[in-house]
């Protein structure tokens, strides 16, 4: 059976068209590069300096001075060019990136995100991801619905903001949430959920739709 | 042709105890270890850096954090160096975060005689704290100052002898616009050739703008 973080990557790969410039966070947004559906061809941004980025390089494939924003060394497309990080980020803040796929720590109703901070504890920074959701057409947040308990769809975020009314989409294992100015609109419902148990590890009212659809998931 | 060739030590002599110190590279990636190491072997103190990320403990702008030479530090992301969170949390580094964008901008605006960045990133975030505020044609943005070093140290994939540098693939990052925005621009070359061996077309960092070249390469 498939983990609630390829359900999510899969589900969140369904939303790229072709053509767009997607840029993907470390870890489980990274994922969704696996899941980029048959005929769509995307490309992937990278905030240190590459638009057209493949998969992270195997030993013998190595070339020290091509990474990913995490260091890690990746190879690239044909096609893929490398940019300075003016550049970059000018593709980024400009809106030239079509969809942003990032966790998230919290999201509220008002599409307010904290993914960066948790004082007195984490204090990475916020690297690009400030950029990428000021900047980016489509905010996707991909994350599993709650964190060891802890609900993370909430009325209001308490943690530090990375910033304010930013998100789009929420996708989980359990549903997908369309962010509207009314507030969370569940789109799709995993197979075998019932609306109240979504909502008893959400804290925010969920608005569901009369054509509310079951979310495709992978076995 | 001025003979812009020293060695590392002479390099770091430009380091004084208090300099503010802009370091090249994406964690760790196209930044200059040997001039680093150099500024570590020359004990000079409380010096400001200026870069996208601190490093690791081990690589790059993270050695100058462990060392406890540097004494500030303006960066976007500080997560892959423990010690930069240890130190601040001590309160024994001064630490500002600037988001990715926002710092490159910063940058540039220093070295291109610009007065500031006026960017919606960081609206609504704690990175707006302190900040003058301006609206323009109904829109809200920050004001954020330019940022200038006394020192830029770089790294270049080839490098002539007059300074004319090529980065390779994700080695531009911040250092095309440090090269604008210091008092003193140090490149080590990976590898040096004579003038006129780079095609103008392939010059990223003018060498009219790079004061010293450090031959490297051994790393």
């Amino acid at each position: 059976m498939a983990s609630a973080k390829e359900i999510i990557a899969n589900r969140v790969a369904m939303f790229l068209n072709d053509g767009d410039v997607v840029n993907l966070g470390i870890g489980l947004p990274t994922m969704v590069g696996d899941y980029i559906p048959e005929g769509v061809e995307v490309f992937i941004q990278s905030e240190n300096g590459i638009l057209g980025m493949d998969r992270v390089a195997l030993e013998g494939e190595i070339d020290k001075n091509v990474s990913n924003s995490g260091g890690q060394p990746v190879l690239v497309k044909p096609g893929a060019m490398y940019f300075d990080s003016t550049v970059s980020f000018g593709i980024i803040r400009g809106g030239h990136v079509d969809v942003t796929v990032l966790g998230a720590l919290q999201v509220d109703e008002k599409g307010n995100l904290a993914s960066h901070t948790v004082p007195g504890k984490m204090m990475p920074g916020m690297g690009g991801a400030m950029d990428l959701v000021v900047g980016a057409k489509e905010v996707i947040i991909a994350t599993t619905h709650t964190q060891k308990g802890d609900v993370k769809l909430l009325k209001n975020i308490t943690l530090p903001a990375t910033a304010i009314q930013c998100v789009n989409y929420i996708v989980t294992e359990l549903c997908v949430i369309h962010v509207t100015n009314q507030g969370f609109e569940l789109m799709e419902i995993a197979p075998g959920i019932t609306v109240e148990e979504v909502q008893a590890q959400t804290e925010a009212q969920l608005i569901v739709p009369a054509d509310l659809k079951v979310m495709p998931v992978l076995e | 042709m001025k003979n812009k060739i020293i060695t590392a030590q002479e390099a770091a002599g430009f380091v004084k105890n208090g300099s503010t110190l802009m370091v090249g590279g994406f964690l760790g990636v196209g930044t200059s270890e040997l001039l680093v190491d150099a500024i570590v072997e020359s004990g000079v103190e409380n010096l400001t850096v200026i870069a996208n990320d601190t490093g690791f403990e081990t690589i790059g702008v993270g050695k100058l954090i462990v060392s406890k030479q540097a004494s500030a530090a303006i960066a976007s992301h500080v997560g892959t160096n423990k010690e930069t969170g240890r130190r601040f949390n001590e309160g024994d580094l001064k630490l500002e975060l600037s988001p990715q964008g926002t710092l490159v901008e910063r940058i540039r605006s220093g070295g291109t005689g610009l007065g500031g960045v006026l960017t919606p990133t960081g609206l609504g975030t704690e990175v707006e704290v302190g900040k003058q505020k301006i609206t323009l044609d109904g829109k809200e943005y920050l004001i954020e100052m330019p940022l200038r070093a006394d020192v830029a140290i770089l790294k270049g994939t080839i490098v002539d002898k007059s300074g004319n540098v090529y980065y390779e693939g994700t080695t531009k990052n911040f250092q095309i616009v440090m090269a604008l925005a210091a008092d003193t621009v140090i490149v080590e070359a990976e590898k040096l050739v004579e003038v006129g061996e780079i095609d103008p077309n392939y010059v990223m960092t003018p060498g009219a703008l790079v004061d010293y070249i450090v031959v490297g390469g051994n790393e």
